[in-house]
């Protein structure tokens, strides 16, 4: 009996999930892969093989960046290099994720095949949405979002590849200005954490700094590097100046009591 | 074997090179407890990592938008995150507002 309810509920999540396919984020990164299926056209890649890239690698960074390494002719295990440097950032991204969306009873196989649906965009709005959603329902949730977003975006390349082989510049520029600045936006609201937020300005001030010190490892070294300078910064800064104030109400209440 | 050839090149080059990273993430994020100190920790490098790779997209950016100014996507970033903040940090006006100033600007400068 109280399995069957479990499960109504969980496909009532994963519908629940689905319909975040007509949130802001998706419908941005949906905008994003028709910018996507235009340069797949320009680069000489296949309708076919842009739309199996985009269910197997998702990712649109490593896509782009796949496209770029295999028209130019490199070797496959350049290509899988150069890939994989990109995809570094996934690891914390989905280590962070994991423990806000499993139970006790998730099982391992089933985080393992769902992390393939996480990129920049299910990222954020899973940390944005999770605390509407029960613990329970979280897996079912972020699965129904997953899959139909890489489903619908896989049929969207299909469908507008060749249709738009250029866009009028202005609009071209528009388009790949919407994503950096609905990012800055999302993960500045969603940030829950203050060490989200100290980790939010170090990386966004020192990547491009980086870049021009350090090109190929700046991402590496911003994420890592900032990400634990700001984790520092945070706990004995930020949390430590709050604690010490808890204290210091805490001590002064004491006192109040002693006098009283 | 030849038409084949880019399929196999997007699954090891494309598919496992990226996959690999998001597996890792899941054997460590499952070592994770909510409330830890590593959770926090891995939660600012995963920050500033996204962060990083999104400013490099508003400072240098590719295709057409490379021959634009500089100062030009700078103050339509910052002033559309000030908007963001003044709205009560609404999603959709630190969206469409940095949007608006960068097409004005292009189409006028």
């Amino acid at each position: 009996m109280s399995s069957a309810t479990s499960d109504i509920s969980h496909t009532r999540w994963f519908f629940t999930g689905m319909r975040g396919l007509f949130s802001l984020p998706a419908i941005i990164l949906m905008i994003s892969f028709v910018g996507f299926s235009a340069f797949a056209l320009e680069s000489g890649v296949s309708r076919a093989e842009a739309m199996f890239m985009t269910v197997a690698v998702w990712a649109l960074p490593a896509k782009m960046i796949l496209i770029g390494t295999m028209t130019s002719g490199a070797n496959l295990l350049a290509i899988f290099l150069a890939v994989s440097l990109s995809s570094i950032r996934m690891m914390p991204m989905v280590a962070s994720l994991v423990p806000e969306m499993r139970t006790e009873r998730t099982p391992t196989w089933l985080l393992l095949f769902l992390s393939h649906f996480i990129a920049i965009t299910a990222w954020v709005f899973a940390m944005g949405s999770f605390k509407n959603v029960p613990r329970e329902g979280r897996v079912a949730y972020f699965a129904g979002f997953g899959i139909t977003l890489v489903t619908i975006n896989m049929i969207l390349v299909g469908v507008c590849y060749g249709l738009v082989a250029k866009f009028p510049p202005v609009v071209a520029g528009l388009l790949f200005f919407l994503t950096p600045v609905y990012f800055i936006a999302s993960i500045w609201a969603t940030g829950r954490q203050s060490v989200v937020k100290v980790g939010f300005i170090v990386g966004a001030v020192s990547g491009p700094l980086l870049a021009l010190v350090m090109p190929g490892f700046d991402i590496l070294v911003a994420g890592l590097g900032g990400g634990t300078l700001a984790y520092l910064f945070d706990r004995y800064v930020i949390r430590g100046a709050q604690k010490q104030a808890t204290v210091a109400i805490a001590e002064s209440t004491s006192q109040t009591d002693e006098v009283v | 074997m030849q038409e084949y050839w880019p399929y196999i090149v997007i699954i090891v080059a494309g598919w496992l090179a990226t996959d690999i990273w998001r597996w890792l993430g899941v054997l460590a994020g499952n070592r994770l407890q909510e409330g830890s100190e590593a959770l926090n920790w891995v939660r600012a490098v995963a920050t500033a990592l996204v962060m990083a790779v999104t400013a490099k997209l508003v400072v240098f950016p590719t295709g057409t938008l490379e021959s634009s100014p500089l100062w030009l996507r700078l103050v339509a970033a910052a002033l559309g995150f000030a908007a963001f903040l003044l709205a009560g940090q609404r999603v959709i006006v630190g969206v469409l507002v940095p949007l608006a100033i960068l097409g004005a600007g292009l189409l006028w400068l």
